[in-house]
């Protein structure tokens, strides 16, 4: 089981004649996702890597039955696909572009309220479903077939956590990049939600960065739910100084807010593991299944009297 | 991208935000000349400088006669101003500003800004004008009021009249103070702003709200469609090093350790920084090579890396999804050769081409110190600059 895409997800690209649209389908296909077509404003009609161009998205999803985009369109035109996405009815896009003015963000943001798409990204390395589908920019040889549910801020920070999680033997049910920037489709809490509800998400691996309140505002979500899964989090940034931009657009810490300390010490009262380094998230989340952590407040079980 | 005080009320001004007059001085030539084209009675002369707190660092003045606001302007021009913002060595002021004082009757704040929680553009508003809204914030919570803004129908002027009512304008002040507001929002949004701040903004004894001082940061993001904006970057405000990162496509920036850094990916290289501190070291850098490096761009790295002259050692940590390992190896190799490397240098590789890519760097016979993951990488490079030390 997984969230958001599986075998059966037909995956159109947008932007598919560009370099990396044409370098990600290639390895898409290989990885033996369904994508079915691309769209390419103007090239409609012609072939790109087997697979057929459209000019809209509309067109492709009515002639290809596509339900998912991985769009790849520069940071000028982003907005528009995403808009353009969500008016040819598909369910899911994922957009890895980084680069799109915040404030394009804020009014597509808006747009998709209410609206039946859900959009991943933007500057995100995208979704996987190891084995099965993969929408994005990350390498698919190091995931594998499992239990971990990955939500994550940062691309490479992801990475390593697929392969601490498979190197454990554990493996990923899905791995989706929220994306680096301030404004974004679908926070944490949203991912959250569907691992929590995914029968083969047994366990879930949640990686932050400074800036913003994507993870103050998921602990605080977690502490809630009713349904509790075990749960291991990272949060990068601890030696970055405050009001400068580190990479991502959205890792500022701005007026003391958005630190890593005060995100890590969220995440602790909501009961989730923190990882103090980067290289023992995997190891955490095992001790954690093992019951080897000192349980925190929420994780530990109830013990019954006598 | 910041702006300079006199551009964000030049672009206020344009839209229609009252600002008192002045002229922008670059030359010391031209202070006689610009002190009479704006008239007095009143001059204040301001250092220009990319950091706040400019006034209690003594790059505020105020003059009541000609004479004294030419001699405020040339003491101030060329100065180093040193502010909270600015670190102990401070900056040089190379332009100043010379404008009319105003009448102040009260100061209030006044911001429009991104709220991220709520993916909406907010006005932030308190009568406590002058103090930074930091300050405010946590001493006086309850006098910040915020106004969210819906996309779908932009600044209306009722939000304009709430912040208003809630700042304590009345009668006259309303009919200056609402267009103000909404000329402000107007520039936020036609700019690409991130922010614009106008502290304080001012009501005068004549009953009229002004702009007494601006801040404006543009969305980088969005500079390909603010060419005039682009235009205005006045580079002597920023690091060297991380200008010249920004023209090879590199995210760098500079910290105050000893230990480089390069690594492919914004948040495994925030995790790097991170982990060397963990493992006993200091970070010199944040350094992003990005996606897709060529190997120029990893050269160029080093050599922006190697700049400066506190970094000891340099860490390598890449795991290369659409980067490919054996590419960054030749950098690594060619950086070695081309800036002779005098410090120690570890190297972590991962991810696509690996095999090639660590092949490449044993067979270079330069001494690079290949580490075995993550952990045995920190812990080599921490301790290569503790026994070089």
């Amino acid at each position: 089981m997984s969230i958001l895409i599986d075998a059966d997800t037909r995956v159109i690209v947008q932007g598919i004649t560009g370099a990396q649209g044409t370098f990600h389908t290639e390895q898409a296909l290989a990885y033996g996702t369904k994508v079915v077509g691309g769209v390419t404003p103007g090239k409609g009609g012609t072939q790109h890597l087997g697979l057929p161009v459209f000019d809209t998205v509309a067109e492709a999803a009515e002639a290809t039955g596509a339900t998912a985009t991985g769009i790849y369109v520069p940071p000028p035109f982003a907005a528009d696909a995403v808009l353009e996405a969500a008016d040819a009815g598909l369910e899911l896009a994922v957009c890895i572009t980084e680069g799109i003015p915040v404030l394009d963000m804020v009014r597509v943001k808006r747009a998709l309220q209410g609206s039946g798409m859900r959009m991943i990204g933007p500057n995100t390395a995208g979704i996987i479903t190891p084995g099965s589908c993969k929408i994005g920019i990350m390498p698919g040889h190091i995931h594998m077939p499992g239990k971990v549910g990955i939500a994550s801020k940062s691309g490479t920070l992801t990475y390593e956590a697929v392969e601490q999680t498979t190197k454990a033997g554990l493996g990923q049910s899905t791995c989706v990049g929220i994306g680096g920037d301030p404004v974004n489709g679908s926070p944490f809490i949203d991912i959250l939600e569907l691992f929590l509800a995914d029968p083969g998400t047994e366990a879930i691996i949640m990686i932050g960065e400074i800036g913003g309140s994507f993870e103050e505002e998921a602990a605080a979500f977690i502490r809630r739910s009713r349904i509790k899964k075990p749960m291991a989090g990272f949060i990068a940034g601890a030696t970055a100084p405050p009001g400068k931009r580190m990479g991502h657009a959205g890792a500022i810490i701005s007026g003391g807010a958005g630190t890593a300390e005060g995100k890590k010490e969220a995440m602790r009262s909501a009961g989730i593991a923190v990882a103090d380094s980067l290289t023992n998230i995997g190891a955490t989340l095992v001790n954690l299944l093992l019951g080897r952590l000192p349980p925190t407040r929420s994780a530990r079980p109830r013990r019954r009297a006598g | 991208m910041n702006l300079h005080e006199y551009q964000a009320k030049a672009l206020l001004a344009r839209y229609g935000v009252p600002v008192p007059k002045g002229v922008v001085v670059l030359a010391a030539n031209d202070i006689h000349r610009v002190v009479s084209e704006v008239g007095g009675p009143v001059w204040v002369v301001k250092a220009q400088i990319h950091a706040g707190g400019r006034g209690k660092g003594g790059g505020v003045k105020i003059a009541k006669n000609p004479n004294d606001a030419a001699k405020a302007a040339h003491d101030i021009l060329g100065m180093t101003l040193v502010t909270h913002q600015t670190g102990p060595k401070g900056k040089e002021v190379h332009r100043v500003y010379i404008e009319q004082g105003a009448n102040i009757a009260r100061e209030l704040y006044f911001s429009i800004l991104l709220d991220r929680a709520t993916s909406r553009v907010t006005l932030m508003g308190s009568t406590e004008g002058g103090m930074d809204i930091e300050e405010v914030a946590a001493k006086m919570p309850d006098k910040i009021v915020r106004v969210s803004i819906d996309p779908v129908t932009g600044m209306q002027p009722y939000h304009a009249r709430k912040m208003a009512f809630a700042l304590g304008l009345k009668g006259s002040e309303l009919k200056t103070g609402v267009p103000l507001m909404m000329a402000a929002y107007k520039t936020y949004m036609e700019c690409d702003a991130s922010l614009v701040e106008i502290n304080p903004m001012c009501v005068t004894n004549e009953g009229n709200v002004v702009a007494l001082d601006a801040k404006i940061v543009i969305d980088d993001n969005a500079l390909f469609r603010q060419q005039e904006i682009a235009g205005m970057r006045d580079e002597t405000e920023e690091n060297h090093a991380e200008l010249r990162a920004q023209r090879a496509s590199i995210n760098y920036v500079k910290l105050d350790g000893d230990i480089g850094c390069l690594v492919n990916g914004a948040g495994l290289a925030m995790a790097t920084m991170d982990l060397i501190k963990h493992s006993g070291g200091e970070p010199a850098n944040f350094l992003d090579v990005g996606g897709g490096a060529p190997k120029e761009r990893v050269v160029e790295a080093f050599n922006i890396i190697l700049e400066d002259p506190n970094v000891k050692g340099i860490l390598v940590n890449i795991f290369a999804g659409i980067n490919r390992c054996d590419i960054i190896a030749e950098g690594v190799v060619a950086a070695t050769k081309e800036v002779q490397m005098k410090v120690p240098l570890v190297v972590r590789l991962e991810g696509t081409n690996v095999e090639e890519g660590r092949r490449i760097l044993s067979n270079s016979k330069l001494s690079i110190i290949a580490a075995d993951g993550l952990a045995d990488a920190a812990e080599k490079i921490v301790s290569a600059v503790r026994s070089a030390a």
